[in-house]
């Protein structure tokens, strides 16, 4: 690694740094989910997709929001990001109510989400951009930021032409690079190949540890769950629902070796235990309001 | 705190070029190639020309013996006599000045369309309402041929020249406005949301996202504007009164000088195929990262 790009990320680390002691105790990035209702279609078609869904995330910690596919995990995250419009009940990052999405919430999706457009540089010097800080620093920005998820060298290449592991980091850099107080995550490694995936659970988790910003990660994965998080809220399916709030308590830095040490285990069978249990209690819930 | 700068992400190294390149056709060993083959390409293009040639061949006879059978070739001219006209117009400047009067109105036609159908295009595929006022006027005049405007032309507009180039220029518009529509309305919910999360507002996303990814359609629907006005051009230079390739042609039916139209076919072919490649081609920085892609 050259020089300048030392520089560049001693740089991007001052920022953060910098804008973590001005805000002192009060940190940024506290989300809080009070009675949210999602719902889609309308009259007959009605059918609810997020139910009575209550959460409060501290700043700075990292949340995986566990469920079986169709839980309503995505639009529960989406109506944190401002794309889904609750129908009853109360969202508000940092105090402020949600109405839309902002640069303050970053989100990183599944896959194809980079402008095909744009070179990599191009794609995270987008936020800047936006933000007015002017094309020449932007790219400025752009290039730390690719520094730091170690893709200088493809900087000027299209999207299309890397592997979806490198597009995903793309994507990462690309959210970050707006310095948003929350990160918003929806499956962003469930198109990947096992050995990919826990390579880029590592190095999120090692990106996470400089930002310490707040994450809200949704996978259907109980392991990665597990590996990255301080917390795992678990979703129930039909209607969607937090049925079970979950702290890990595992050291951290942590890394691949993790995944066979005695305490991951008995933790990951502590959680499937506690989600069958809470599962079979909710249908039988179900059943006897019905 | 402390910050260490350790890198968090391993960077990945650019794939190096190699500095002596593998020869790009594999070698054959000399026992399995006893003769010198001529490579498939070139075959498959020796192939197409002989056939081209072939054609050429019984074209020649079948007029210069005035062979009839239902299409009668008595009236049509030789190769021979085409290439002999061909020389003469090559050296006359009156054939340049044909081209030239041709080209202009291409020029101006199409610009004009490109510039009102990218524009109509991408109201319409931003707007329901837009769409849903723009729309029946497309539907319903799109169908008419250019020759069927001829009459209406004359009247409406104020010069031979002006009706001539409203022709061509309604020819362009249509394919124009189509394929912009729909390629700002195909655009992807995803990168739509992706700019908005990242603080994009509604004209960036318009400029960022929605037109850019519009672009492989626009382009598409500008080259086949383009093939389809000089289509319109030579119905509208029926009535030319003295320029312009399509002029030209008929002028040379009705002063009996078949070998010129043959030149004047040949000529509009073309132009046609040359205008279409060059506004693919102008296009072309614009759609550089498709290229690129794997597919
Ligand atoms: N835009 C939408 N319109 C209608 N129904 C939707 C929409 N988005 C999601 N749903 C429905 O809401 C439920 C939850 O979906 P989703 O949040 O995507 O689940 P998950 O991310 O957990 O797999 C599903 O039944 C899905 O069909
Ligand atoms: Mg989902």
């Amino acid at each position: 690694m050259n020089s300048a790009t030392q520089l560049n990320r001693l740089a991007v680390l001052d920022h953060s740094r910098l804008a973590r002691s001005q805000e002192g105790s009060s940190r940024k990035g506290h989300i809080s989910v009070r009675n949210v209702q999602v719902e889609f279609g309308s009259d007959a078609g009605r059918r609810v997709a997020v139910q009575d869904a209550n959460l409060e995330i501290r700043p700075g910690e990292f949340v995986c929001l566990l469920g079986p596919s169709g839980c309503g995990k995505s639009t529960l995250l989406n109506a944190v990001a401002g794309f889904v419009e609750p129908c009853a009940g109360e969202l508000r990052v940092d105090g402020q109510r949600v109405k839309g999405p902002g640069p303050e919430r970053g989100m990183v999706f599944q896959q194809h989400s980079l402008f095909p457009w744009k070179t990599v540089k191009e794609n995270v010097a987008f936020g800047p951009l936006m933000a007015g800080v002017g094309k020449f620093e932007a790219d400025q920005v752009g290039r730390t930021f690719l520094g730091l998820v170690g893709l200088s060298a493809y900087e000027d290449a299209f999207p299309e032409t890397l592997s979806g592991g490198m597009q995903q980091r793309v994507g990462i850099a690309r959210a970050l690079a707006n310095y948003p107080s929350v990160l918003l995550m929806d499956e962003p490694f469930g198109a990947l190949d096992a050995q990919t995936r826990i390579m880029m659970q590592e190095n999120l988790l090692d990106i996470w540890r400089e930002f310490h910003n707040t994450v809200l990660f949704v996978t259907h994965d109980i392991d990665e769950a597990v590996f990255l998080s301080d917390r795992i809220v678990v979703m129930s399916a039909s209607p969607g629902r937090i049925i079970a709030d979950i702290p890990v308590r595992l050291p951290r830095p942590r890394s691949q070796d993790l995944l066979t040490e005695p305490a991951f285990i008995a933790l990951k069978r502590e959680c499937l235990a506690l989600i069958r249990q809470e599962t079979l209690h909710a249908f039988e819930q179900q059943n006897a309001t019905h | 705190m402390s910050v260490k700068p350790s890198p968090v992400f391993k960077p990945v190294e650019a794939p190096s070029v190699p500095v002596h390149e593998v020869p790009p056709v594999a070698v054959l060993p000399v026992a399995n190639a006893p003769r010198r083959k001529v490579p498939p390409r070139v075959r498959r293009y020796l192939v197409r020309s002989l056939a081209l040639l072939v054609a050429l061949l019984l074209w020649q006879l079948a007029s210069s013996t005035g062979f009839e059978l239902f299409v009668k070739f008595e009236n049509v001219p030789t190769p021979v006599a085409v290439w002999q006209a061909l020389l003469v117009e090559l050296s006359s400047g009156e054939f340049y000045l044909h081209i030239l009067h041709s080209l202009q109105r291409i020029g101006i036609a199409f610009a004009l369309a490109a510039v009102l159908g990218v524009s109509l295009g991408i109201a319409m595929g931003r707007s329901p309402l837009a769409e849903d006022i723009i729309l029946p006027y497309i539907e319903l005049l799109r169908p008419i041929p250019a020759v069927a405007w001829i009459p209406l032309a004359i009247l409406m507009m104020p010069s031979e020249e002006s009706s001539i180039i409203f022709i061509t220029f309604l020819g362009a518009l249509f394919p124009v406005v189509l394929n912009t529509c729909q390629g700002v309305e195909q655009s992807s919910k995803l990168l739509v949301r992706a700019a908005r999360s990242l603080g994009a507002s509604r004209t960036a996303i318009l400029w960022h996202v929605v037109i850019p990814g519009a672009m492989p359609s626009i382009v598409t629907g500008l080259a086949v504007g383009m093939g389809v006005a000089w289509f319109s051009l030579l119905a509208g230079e029926i009535i030319s009164g003295q320029y312009g390739i399509g002029y030209f042609t008929w002028a040379s039916y009705t002063l009996i000088e078949y070998p010129k139209i043959i030149i004047g076919m040949l000529a509009i072919g073309g132009l046609g195929t040359l205008c279409t490649l060059l506004v693919r081609l102008a296009c072309s920085p614009l759609l550089r990262w498709q290229k690129r892609g794997g597919h």
